[in-house]
C-alpha cells in the first residue's frame, strides 16, 4: 500500500527528507518499494522449546510470533491475540518463569525455553488456585483477557514474592508487600475492557492471602 | 407468549436458584482458555487459509488505480480482492451507514480495500505490503465545532408530528422568570468501544451455502445484512458466535471481516479466517460520536427546577444519526417548562454509532455536571437537589407513570453508605498531603428496552435439560442466567442443564445490546419452559396448571413423578417467545442509579486518582446478583475512561483518528481503579415481564462520568466541562501548593 498521492502530503514528505535522522528512516523506503521480486518461499528455522511440560519440535517461517506458533501451530488458542504489538497483554506467557507479551517475541528465538500457557496451568475439571479464585470473584466478563491476566497474575505474586521492585513502592529497597495498589500496578500492563478489574484484584487478594 | 398484563406469582419468584449470586457456568472454560473465540475454530473446517486487510489510506476521494501484481504473486498468496473488483459497494447491511466494501469511492479513513489470502498469516501480511495504491483525494469534512453552527436540526418524531425544537411549557419565560439559573456549554469527545478481541471470522462455503463463525452480538441482525450484502438467501447463510470478547455495540452490526473472509474463502474455494488487524480498528469501524451540548437549568431559591434546556450537535457521515444526548433529560427531572434539540453536522470521519448507553452515557455526563452546578449556585446539596427534582411519571406525558422509579431511595442509600455527610460543599478544603481530596455523585438513568426473543428447551431422555437460542453473552453472563432460569423453571439443579447460544440455526433472541438482552432473553426462554412444562404434564398425566415442578420431580396432589419420566419415549422440546403489549408502552420502564466517587488529585501534578466508588441501583430483579454485579463494575470502570482519559483525537487535515491503537486511545488499567461497591435495591418489577427484571448492564456507565468530574471539581475547585478531565485542563488553576 502506498502513501495517497497528494500535493500537500508531497510536500510534507520532501520536508521531512531534509531532516538528517528521518532521512535515514525514509531512505530505505523508494529501495523497499521497488525490490526485486519477493523470493519464492519464506525463510524457515527449526526451533524446539517446551510447552507446558511437552517437548514440541517445529519448522517456522522465521516472521512467525511465539503468540501464532502456539495459536495456529500448536493449536494452543488459550492465549489470545488481542493487539498484536504488546499494548493490550491479552497475550501473556510464562516463559523460563518470567512473563512476556508472546506477540512481541519471534518464535524462534525461544530455541530451548519452557514456555506456560492458560492450558499449562490447570484444566476446567482440575482448576489453578488462580482460574478457580478467577471463577469465584468473577474475575471477567467476555473472557478475552482472562488467561493473559491469570498468566500475569500468577506472575506478579512470584515477583512480589521474589522482591522485584515496582514503581508505587515508597522504598525501593524494602520487600515489596502483597498490597492492593502494588498487585494493581503490576498488573496494569493487561487491560480489561469490561472491567473485571476490582474482582480480579479481589481473586488476586485471595490467593495472595492479603486484603483486596 | 404475550405480555399484557403484571406478571403474577410464577415459579420464577421461588428464587431458588434465579437471583443466587451464582458463578458463571462458563467459568471453567474461560479461565483455562478452553473457550473457542471466532478465529480460534480450527476444528469447524478444514483447510483454513488466512486472509489480512488493507484499510484506505486517506478520509475522502476515490481510488484511481491499486496494482495487485505483486502481491498476486507473492509467496503463498491464494487470492487478492481488490476493492476495485465491484463497480460499486456492496449493499449495506442493516444499521450500517458507511458501505463495508466494495467500488472506488472512499468515504473514511481505514475503509476496508483490499484483502489478501494466503497459507499463513505471516505471508498474507506481507503479501499486503505490496499492493500499491493511488487516490485521488477529495476535501473532506473533519471538524465538529466548525460544522456545528451550520448543522441542520435533527426533528424529534417523524412526519406531521415532526419537530424542530421539541417544547414544553414555556422554556424562555420561565427562564427568564427563574431567580437562580445556569447555561453552560460542555463538549464530549468520541470514544472508542475498544473491545479486547477485534473484529473475526472464519468463512467457509459448502456448495451455496455460506457459514461464518465470527463475534457478533445480534445473531439475526447479522445474518440479515450479510444475506443482504452479498445477495444470498438467508436460508443459506449460517451465524455462530458461542464467545465474543467484548462488544459494547461495537460487535452489533455486520463488518467488514465478515464479509471479507466469505468473498475470500468463495474466490479461493477454501474457508478463510481473519481478524482485524488492531490499528485498523477504530477507523475502519464505528465510535461513538463527539458532542457540543448546552444546558441551560432555571430554579426556584429552593431548589425546584422550572426550565430546563438541553441542546446537542454531533456530527456523521451522509445519513447517519446523531448521538442522542439529549433523551435521558426529557424524563430525569421534573420541570413544568422544557426545551430541547438536536443538530447533526455532516463530516467524513469514520461512522458514528451505538457505543454502550449510546446518547444516555454522554448526556448524563453533561446533565449531572449542570445538576452539581445549580446545586453549588443555589448552596444546596446535590443529593437534595436531585430528591426535591424527583418525578414519578414522564415529565412530559404525565399520563404515563414509570412503572418503578426508586431513585430517590438510590440516592438516600448511597449517601449513607458512602458516608456523603462529610463532603465538604465548599470545594477544595480537605487535604490529605500532597493530595486535594473531593467526593461527588451523580444520578445514572437508563431506559429498559422491551423486545421480542424466542427460545426452545428439550427435555432429554436422561432427564438433563439443553437450551438453544440465537442470544449471546458478550460477557454479560448471558449463559449463567439461562441455565438458571430453565433451572428455576423445571425444577432441577443448574448443573443439569446446557446451554447453546449464538447459533443462527436457533430461535431468534433479543440478542445484546441496549441493555435489553437479560430481561428479555431470560423472559423468551420462560415462555419456552411454560410450554415444556405442558408437555412434561400431559405426558406424565398431570394437570399442567397444578404440577409443581421440583427436585428433579413433578409432583400434584400426592402423586410425584421423576422429571425424566416424561422423556422415556423420547426428547420433548418446548420452543416460545415472549412478546410484549400496550403494557409496556403505557408505563415507563426504567432503570435508576446513584453514583458516589471519591477522588483525590494531585495538588503538584494535577494527577487524579479516583479512591471509592459505589453505586445504587434500582433495576429490577436482578437475576445473578454476581454477574450482574460485574455488569454495573465494568460500566463504571467504562465510565471512569471516558472522564479522565478517552478521547478519539481527531487529525482535521487528513481525517482520521489519530491514536488508533490501544497504547495511544487510552483506557483505564488496573492501576487507574480502586475497590468498587454496588448495592442492589430489591425491586422486582411486575409491568417488565415475566421474569420481573430489567437491563442493567449499560445502567452503570449512566453517571457515573459525572459523579467523577463533580468529585473531581469539589476536589480543586476548579470546574472542567471538556471531557475529558486530563491534568492539562486544570494544572495552571489548581490552589496553591504552599
Amino acid at each position: 500500500m502506498s502513501a495517497p498521492s497528494h500535493s500537500s502530503l508531497d510536500i510534507s514528505r520532501r520536508a521531512v527528507m531534509v531532516s538528517g535522522a528521518a532521512t535515514a528512516a525514509m531512505s530505505a523506503l523508494p529501495a523497499d518499494v521497488q525490490a526485486a521480486p519477493a523470493p519464492s518461499k519464506p525463510a524457515t528455522m527449526p526451533v524446539s522449546f517446551k510447552v507446558n511440560g511437552k517437548d514440541v519440535s517445529l519448522t517456522l517461517d522465521t516472521r512467525t510470533t511465539l503468540l501464532d506458533s502456539l495459536r495456529e501451530h500448536l493449536k494452543l488458542t488459550g492465549t489470545k491475540k488481542g493487539c498484536d504489538h504488546g499494548q493490550c497483554g491479552a497475550c501473556t506467557v510464562i516463559v523460563n518463569g518470567e512473563r512476556i507479551n508472546s506477540c512481541l517475541s519471534l518464535a524462534v528465538q525461544h530455541q530451548g525455553d519452557e514456555v506456560t500457557t492458560i492450558e499449562g496451568l490447570g484444566t476446567p475439571d482440575d482448576l489453578h488456585p488462580m482460574q478457580a479464585a478467577f471463577v469465584t470473584y468473577d474475575g471477567y466478563q467476555c473472557g478475552y483477557c482472562t488467561p493473559g491476566q491469570i498468566c500475569s497474575a500468577v506472575s506478579v505474586l512470584k515477583e512480589i514474592e521474589a522482591g522485584i521492585p515496582s514503581h508505587v513502592q515508597e522504598d525501593i529497597t524494602a520487600a515489596p508487600a502483597f498490597t492492593n495498589m502494588e498487585m494493581r500496578e503490576r498488573m496494569s500492563g493487561n487491560i480489561c475492557r469490561c472491567g473485571a478489574y476490582s474482582n480480579i484484584a479481589e481473586a488476586m487478594a485471595a490467593v495472595a492471602g492479603a486484603k483486596a | 407468549m404475550k405480555f399484557e398484563t403484571p406478571a403474577t406469582q410464577n415459579p420464577i419468584d421461588q428464587m431458588k436458584v434465579i437471583g443466587r449470586a451464582t458463578d458463571r457456568i462458563d467459568g471453567p472454560l474461560k479461565t483455562t482458555g478452553m473457550a473457542p473465540y471466532a478465529y480460534e475454530r480450527h476444528d469447524v473446517a478444514s483447510g483454513q487459509a488466512y486472509g489480512y486487510i488493507v484499510g484506505a489510506a486517506i478520509a475522502k476521494g476515490r481510488i484511481t488505480t491499486m496494482d495487485t501484481s505483486r502481491a498476486k504473486a507473492a509467496p503463498g498468496v491464494l487470492t487478492v480482492l481488490s476493492t476495485l473488483d465491484h463497480d460499486k459497494p456492496l449493499p449495506l447491511g442493516m444499521m450500517n451507514i458507511a458501505h463495508l466494501y466494495g467500488g472506488a469511492e472512499i468515504a473514511h479513513y481505514h475503509q476496508a480495500i483490499a484483502f489478501v489470502v494466503a497459507e499463513t498469516f505471516e505471508q498474507a501480511r506481507a503479501a499486503a505490503s505490496l499492493i500499491q495504491t493511488e487516490y485521488a483525494r477529495d476535501k473532506g469534512r473533519f471538524d465538529l465545532a466548525a460544522a456545528a453552527p451550520s448543522a441542520p436540526y435533527e426533528p424529534s418524531g417523524s412526519g406531521a408530528d415532526a419537530k424542530d425544537i421539541e417544547r414544553v411549557g414555556d422554556f424562555a419565560a420561565a427562564y427568564a422568570a427563574a431567580p437562580v439559573t445556569i447555561d453552560q456549554r460542555y463538549t464530549t469527545p468520541g470514544e472508542s468501544h475498544a473491545m479486547m478481541e477485534p473484529f473475526a471470522t472464519i468463512a467457509g462455503w459448502e456448495s451455496e451455502k455460506l457459514t461464518i463463525w465470527t463475534s457478533n452480538q445480534m445473531i439475526a441482525w447479522n445474518k440479515g445484512s450479510l444475506a443482504k450484502a452479498l445477495s444470498l438467501k438467508p436460508e443459506n447463510i449460517r451465524v455462530d458466535s458461542p464467545y465474543i470478547g467484548g462488544g459494547f455495540g461495537g460487535k452489533l452490526f455486520l463488518r467488514a471481516d465478515a464479509v471479507l473472509a466469505a468473498l475470500g474463502a468463495k474466490a479461493c474455494g477454501r474457508p478463510v479466517k481473519v481478524a482485524m488487524q488492531r490499528p485498523l480498528m477504530i477507523n475502519n469501524a464505528t465510535h461513538r460520536p463527539a458532542t457540543i451540548q448546552r444546558i441551560q437549568l432555571g430554579a426556584t431559591k429552593d431548589g425546584k427546577l422550572t426550565a430546563i434546556h438541553h441542546s446537542s450537535t454531533s456530527s456523521n457521515l451522509p445519513d447517519g444519526k446523531p448521538e442522542t444526548a439529549i433523551a435521558q433529560t426529557k424524563m430525569l427531572y421534573a420541570a413544568p417548562n422544557r426545551e430541547y434539540w438536536l443538530k447533526l453536522a455532516v463530516t467524513d470521519l469514520p461512522e458514528g454509532n451505538a457505543m454502550r448507553a449510546p446518547g444516555e452515557a454522554p448526556g448524563l455526563m453533561v446533565l449531572e455536571m449542570a445538576m452539581d452546578e445549580l446545586a453549588e449556585k443555589l448552596g444546596m446539596d446535590p443529593v437534595e437537589l436531585r430528591v426535591v427534582n424527583d418525578t414519578q411519571v414522564d415529565p412530559g406525558d404525565p399520563s404515563r407513570p414509570f412503572s418503578q422509579r426508586h431513585l430517590v431511595e438510590c440516592l438516600r442509600t448511597g449517601a449513607e453508605k458512602f458516608g456523603w455527610s462529610r463532603r465538604h460543599a465548599k470545594p477544595a478544603q480537605v487535604r490529605e498531603g500532597k493530595w486535594l481530596i473531593g467526593m461527588g455523585m451523580a444520578v445514572g438513568f437508563r431506559d429498559s428496552p422491551n423486545t421480542k426473543s424466542a427460545a426452545r428447551i428439550r427435555l432429554e431422555k436422561t432427564g438433563r435439560l439443553t437450551v438453544e437460542t440465537d442470544m449471546t453473552d458478550i460477557g454479560t453472563g448471558t449463559y449463567t442466567i439461562m441455565a438458571q432460569t430453565a433451572a428455576e423453571m423445571m425444577g432441577v439443579p443448574i448443573d443439569h442443564v446446557k446451554v447453546i447460544l449464538g447459533d443462527s440455526d436457533f430461535p431468534v433472541s433479543a440478542g445484546s445490546g441496549g441493555q435489553w438482552g437479560a430481561n428479555n432473553a431470560t423472559s423468551g426462554l420462560y415462555a419456552a419452559c411454560v410450554k415444556l412444562r405442558e408437555q412434561v404434564a400431559q405426558q406424565l398425566g398431570f394437570n399442567a396448571a397444578d404440577a409443581i415442578f421440583a427436585d428433579g420431580k413433578v409432583s400434584a396432589g400426592n402423586r410425584s413423578v421423576p422429571l425424566a419420566d416424561a422423556a422415556r419415549s423420547g426428547p420433548l422440546t418446548g420452543e416460545d417467545g415472549i412478546d410484549y403489549g400496550d403494557i409496556v408502552k403505557k408505563n415507563q420502564l426504567s432503570t435508576f442509579a446513584g453514583h458516589f466517587v471519591e477522588v483525590a488529585v494531585d495538588a503538584y501534578t494535577g494527577e487524579t486518582r479516583i479512591r471509592r466508588m459505589l453505586a445504587v441501583c434500582d433495576a429490577g430483579r436482578i437475576l445473578n446478583p454476581k454477574s450482574a454485579r460485574s455488569q454495573v463494575i465494568g460500566a463504571m470502570v467504562m465510565g471512569a475512561g471516558a472522564a479522565m482519559m478517552e478521547e478519539l483525537a481527531v487529525d482535521k487535515r487528513f481525517g482520521y483518528f489519530v491514536n488508533h491503537d490501544l497504547a495511544s486511545y487510552e483506557v483505564p488499567v488496573h492501576a487507574d481503579i480502586p475497590h468498587q461497591e454496588v448495592i442492589f435495591l430489591d425491586y422486582p418489577d411486575d409491568k417488565s415481564s415475566p421474569m420481573k427484571a430489567k437491563g442493567i448492564g449499560e445502567l452503570g456507565l449512566c453517571g457515573v462520568g459525572a459523579a467523577i468530574a463533580n468529585a473531581i471539581y469539589n476536589a480543586t475547585g476548579v470546574r472542567v466541562r471538556d471531557y475529558p478531565i486530563t491534568l492539562d485542563k486544570h494544572l495552571e488553576k489548581l490552589p496553591a501548593i504552599a
